[in-house]
């Protein structure tokens, strides 16, 4: 099995967890979490394909994972920032609860 | 080569099954932090030195601050599990079967490609070159994700102080 494979089944399995953790857990900040996985699962396949694709491609595919981590990371502290408004209206932050928009 | 990838591989997939299967928050928390180390030292395996030390700052260090953060701040809960909500063990088999079809199909297709050529050299990626070419031809990009970051985190304050500049308004 080459290298190449290894890595990408290294990546689909990771993104597999995540979706798992996303969906199963009923907690919002696991489900933050698990989608920040599976953006990392996608970054994963960028530095693949850089590091055995054809050459000739330059810095494209870390530059795309630089661009994916800034992104990332506004995401997370967004998200956070809406687990925590959500705790100050129902004191708890399990999503099957947070049904409510406005009230 | 190939066996640092594997224990690399199998770390970070334990570290973040473990970190869903936990119950307690912060060891979930602190699970996934491996998880991102983990990823970080795929980066340094593939040769994506620079990557690897953003990785590190971003993940391990700011975002799992985060994290732990909104954790403790929310705790009142933590104890307590989901698997008290009807219809939980449900909800947790249908994710998985979701997961595995995805798994499942993102392998078949991963194991159908006939594997590539004979391996090249391994690309260089030097912090002088990956700074050039941000500067060279992302520069609009650059820009871009440095406002979407200022906004964000400008939005991240607003929406965690919520009523707290209100009540200083409020008549006594």
């Amino acid at each position: 099995m080459s290298a190449l494979t290894l890595c990408l089944l290294f990546s689909s399995a990771l993104f597999a967890v995540g979706l798992a953790g996303a969906l199963c857990r009923g907690n919002a900040i696991l489900v933050l979490l698990g989608i920040e996985l599976m953006l990392n699962a996608a970054n994963l396949n960028f530095i693949a394909f850089w590091r055995y694709g054809p050459p000739g491609a330059g810095a494209t595919g870390p530059v795309f994972v630089l661009f994916a981590i800034a992104v990332a990371a506004a995401e997370a502290a967004v998200g956070l920032a809406l687990v925590i408004a959500v705790y100050r209206h129902q004191r708890n932050i399990r999503l099957a609860e947070a049904v409510r928009l406005k009230g | 080569m190939t066996a640092v990838l594997v224990i690399v591989a199998v770390c970070t997939l334990a570290a973040a099954a473990v970190a869903f299967a936990l119950r307690p928050l912060v060891h979930s928390a602190l699970c996934l932090v491996l998880a991102w180390a983990g990823v970080a030292a795929f980066y340094l395996w593939a040769g994506a030195e620079f990557l690897a030390f953003a990785q590190v700052l971003v993940y391990v260090g700011a975002i799992s601050m985060v994290v732990l953060f909104a954790v403790l701040l929310t705790r009142r809960q933590s104890g307590e599990g989901d698997s008290r909500v009807a219809g939980a063990a449900r909800r947790v088999a249908a994710g998985l079967a979701v997961a595995a079809l995805v798994a499942g199909v993102l392998g078949r297709a991963v194991l159908a490609v006939p594997p590539a050529s004979a391996p090249v050299a391994p690309p260089t990626l030097g912090v002088r070159q990956l700074g050039g070419e941000l500067a060279d031809g992302h520069a609009a990009a650059l820009l871009a994700a440095g406002a979407l970051l200022t906004v964000a985190l400008i939005g991240a304050v607003v929406l965690a102080a919520g009523d707290a500049g209100r009540h200083g308004e409020d008549p006594p």
